[in-house]
């Protein structure tokens, strides 16, 4: 079980990194929601694999009657999807809003910050 | 649940020991700034309550980062965990000596920000959130100095991320959208791999506690092999990206300069030293024989980092593009000293010269950005062509600028000096000649950058072009925007503090090897996390 | 998109979302569910209601601004964390106020209030991203 989901995080890396090396914004940032997705597989997966067993305790218990899936990894992986959601959604905000502004989803061509031909300093008064 | 009479012992998993109040102070610091931002955040819209409000509360966590500096020299290292659970269960929150005082000095830098912003920060950038996000990018900062937990620290790294994406963007002008999209892509892709490896020591050690792990690297038979080589090697990626040190650094003069100055001066001053924390954190306390495995390559990234942190300032005539790289170029000291500490021997005090170097960085790039706004406002450029004569238009501001250059250079007799002595002694005492010439290279080649640029910028008469002897009056601000008393005292003490560490630096010495030992020797650390079994 | 059939359910809809992200929250103490997943449905609620019906129409509804919510959200989220001070236990360590109401065990705890806490900070900074989208197609 945990070879197979090992081999498709490997997958979701290499299409993550492939996206990631596009000059266009927009492939850019489905790359980075792709590595979002697999970095939280292998958060999972790194916890151990258990099948149908919920950690869910009983009402008349205080501990779980069999061993269960760790809730742990569950709970990571719950914090880092909420970061990486609003990250992904506030970065497609921002990359429209430079699409509007600079006229370019090109990252090569977003030059506004650094002017290309910008001049040496003064080399005497 | 609750309301059933069966009877737990719950002494097997949690404190049941009253908790002393003046413990409460290490949540403080976060505390303060969560709910603090929190309030600032609803009352956005009344642009005159929320300076004075966000100056308060930074005072306030001032005091309350004093307070936990002086408990933790008083009481050693002190731990809280949440919610009462013990650890390694619950999320342990640890104040040692290292953690304890770079909040002290990050709250200090944020106390002037926020003053320096009263200012500089129009109403409609209040509206958009300044203060708001200023606070709760100290929560962020103040939350990675002081947590103990690898998760939680990842956490806290995206708290900060998040303010500054909102600092980053205030006001919404091109060039920042521009800044900003780089900055935004380069850091997420950078945390996402400090995930990967946090993902990966909890899949080998089943903990996520700093001391648990140290502990539990430490009984390893081989503890730089294998699956844990590669952990240390994605941390450095991912930290190395944060603190943008030599082949990742190139997000950072792409983006610094182009938010409000007061921004430019808080991002300057904290954000690339919470990830150089990271590295001395990760590395020296939880994973110290990848560090010697790895000395080599860190010592490498080190030198590159100087050399082209201070090529770079040299080959720039944008200001604020210019301290950016002194930026980087002070991150290679610190790297420098992290690969020396390796060897053992000189740990303690390259570890420490490392400390005093990010607290003499946190100090001085935030007066430089703040330096280069008012030369901003007073000649209305930031670039080294069109400014000129500010000499004749504030000699005490001359002075000023003047003692920042030398303190970034690590002329004596500033802030700079002290921490480059200790890197460079332990470097020759540790055999690594070739770090210790980097630290004096590049501090030379930042004389040289940041003499031409007082030489231009105050000593000539006037603009590129101007006849020699004359002098013409420069056109900046209005006189009553620059007489403010907001602008001057920030900077002013910012300033104090660079003389007064380069003239007394006794103290601050005494409290960086305080803080070394304690991630260097990290017994102390675990047993006030762990308890007695640790 | 703004047909009439959808003009006219969107209302409905986004009410039923909000009152079924509350049956959400609150069942999140002891089943799945919780906070964050309740303010993804209320925030889902209010775009789809943005979609149908103008972005100027969910403002007036939601009557505060979503940033203003989800500070009211953080705040009441770290301070549910400090009562414990009071009581010289740990930050964030959970207390209970348990009574009886007609015979129903009611549990009120702080961990609801930072659950609460956690909605509305979902629903304030989602809503806002989504609200902020829309308002782009529209010009």
């Amino acid at each position: 079980m945990e070879t197979g989901v090992a081999i498709l995080i490997g997958l979701f890396f290499t299409v993550a990194v492939y996206l990631m090396l596009s000059k266009h914004l927009v492939r850019i940032l489905l790359g980075i929601a792709i590595l979002g997705n697999s970095v939280n597989m292998l958060i999972f997966t790194n916890g151990r694999l258990t099948r149908e067993i919920p950690p869910l305790i009983p009402s008349h218990l205080y501990t779980p009657e069999t061993a269960t899936a760790n809730p742990l990894p569950q709970a990571l992986v719950l914090t880092a999807i909420v970061i990486s959601f609003s990250f992904f959604a506030f970065l497609l905000v921002l990359a429209f809003r430079a699409y509007q502004e600079l006229g370019t989803d090109e990252v090569n061509k977003m030059r506004v910050a650094e002017p290309e031909n910008d001049p040496t300093p003064p080399q005497g008064y | 649940m609750a309301g059933s009479s069966v009877s737990v012992d719950y002494a097997e998993a949690m404190i049941t020991t009253p908790i002393a109040a003046g413990d409460w102070l290490i949540v403080a610091p976060s505390l303060i700034t969560m709910v603090g931002g929190a309030l600032c955040l609803m009352l956005r819209k009344n642009t005159d309550l929320q300076p004075k409000l966000g100056v308060f509360l930074l005072g306030l966590l001032v005091l309350a980062s004093l307070g936990l500096l002086i408990r933790v020299l008083d009481q050693g290292v002190i731990t809280m965990v949440m919610g009462n659970w013990l650890p390694p269960f619950g999320i342990a929150v640890t104040a040692d000596p290292l953690g304890a005082t770079l909040t002290f000095i990050g709250s200090v830098v944020a106390f002037c920000a926020g003053v320096f912003a009263m200012q500089t920060v129009s109403s409609s950038g209040r509206r958009y959130g300044f203060y708001p996000f200023l606070l709760l990018l100290m929560t962020g900062v103040c939350g990675s100095f002081l947590t103990a937990d690898v998760f939680n620290l990842y956490v806290w790294f995206e708290v900060l991320l998040i303010s500054s994406y909102g600092l980053l963007i205030l006001g919404n002008e091109r060039i920042q959208l521009d800044g900003a999209v780089k900055y935004g892509v380069l850091n997420l892709v950078g945390t996402n791999l400090f995930l990967i490896a946090t993902g990966l020591l909890y899949g080998i050690f089943g903990t996520l506690n700093m001391a648990d792990i140290a502990v539990k690297v430490d009984a390893l038979d081989n503890p730089a092999s294998g699956a844990l080589a590669t952990v240390a090697a994605l941390y450095f990626l991912a930290f190395a990206m944060k603190a943008a040190a030599f082949p990742v650094n190139f997000w950072l003069p792409a983006s610094y300069h182009t938010p409000n100055i007061v921004v430019s001066a808080v991002f300057a001053g904290l954000l690339t030293k919470v990830g150089v924390y990271a590295l001395i954190r990760i590395f020296v306390l939880i994973l110290p024989a990848s560090l010697e495995y790895m000395a080599d390559v860190i010592g490498i990234v080190a030198i590159a980092t100087l050399i082209t942190g201070a090529l770079g300032a040299l080959a720039q005539s944008e200001i604020r593009r210019l301290l950016g790289y002194l930026v980087i170029a002070g991150i290679g000291s610190m790297l420098a000293g992290l690969a020396i500490a390796s060897s053992g021997t000189q740990a303690t005090l390259a570890i420490s010269g490392a400390i005093f170097y990010a607290v003499h960085s946190i100090i001085v790039m935030t007066a430089l950005y703040m330096a280069a706004g008012i030369m901003g406002m007073m000649g209305s450029s930031f670039n080294l062509r069109e400014l000129g004569g500010l000499y004749h238009k504030s000699v005490a501001f001359a002075g000023v600028f003047l003692v920042l250059a030398f303190a970034v250079s690590g002329l004596p007799p500033f802030s700079g000096f002290w921490p480059k002595v200790m890197l460079v002694d332990a470097a020759f005492q540790g055999g690594r000649f070739w770090l210790g010439a980097a630290i004096l290279v590049s501090g030379f080649l930042t004389t040289l950058a940041m003499g031409r640029v007082w030489i231009y910028a105050f000593w000539r008469g006037g603009p590129e072009g101007t006849a020699d002897g004359q002098s013409v009056d420069v056109t900046g601000a209005a006189e009553g925007q620059l007489s403010s008393g907001a602008l001057w005292l920030p900077l002013g003490v910012l300033t104090a503090l660079v003389i007064y560490f380069g003239l007394q630096p006794e103290w601050m010495i005494e409290l960086a090897t305080q803080g070394a030992s304690s991630v260097v020797d990290p017994f102390g650390y675990i047993r006030s996390v762990l308890g007695e079994q640790g | 998109m703004r047909t009439v059939i959808f003009r006219t359910i969107a209302p409905y809809l986004a009410a039923l979302m909000v009152l079924f992200s509350i049956f959400v929250l609150l069942r999140g103490h002891n089943e799945p569910g919780g906070g964050f997943i309740g303010g993804l449905i209320a925030a889902s609620a209010l775009a789809i209601f943005g979609i149908a019906c103008g972005v100027a129409s969910v403002r007036r509804a939601i009557v505060f601004h979503p940033m203003s919510i989800s500070g009211f959200g953080l705040f009441i989220g770290a301070l549910a964390g400090v009562l414990s001070f009071f009581k010289n236990q740990a930050f964030m360590t959970s207390q209970w106020l348990i009574f009886d109401l007609f015979d129903v065990e009611i549990a009120l705890s702080t961990p609801l209030v930072f659950d609460i806490g956690v909605y509305l900070v979902v629903v304030g900074a989602i809503g806002s991203i989504a609200l902020a989208l829309e308002e782009r197609e529209a010009d």
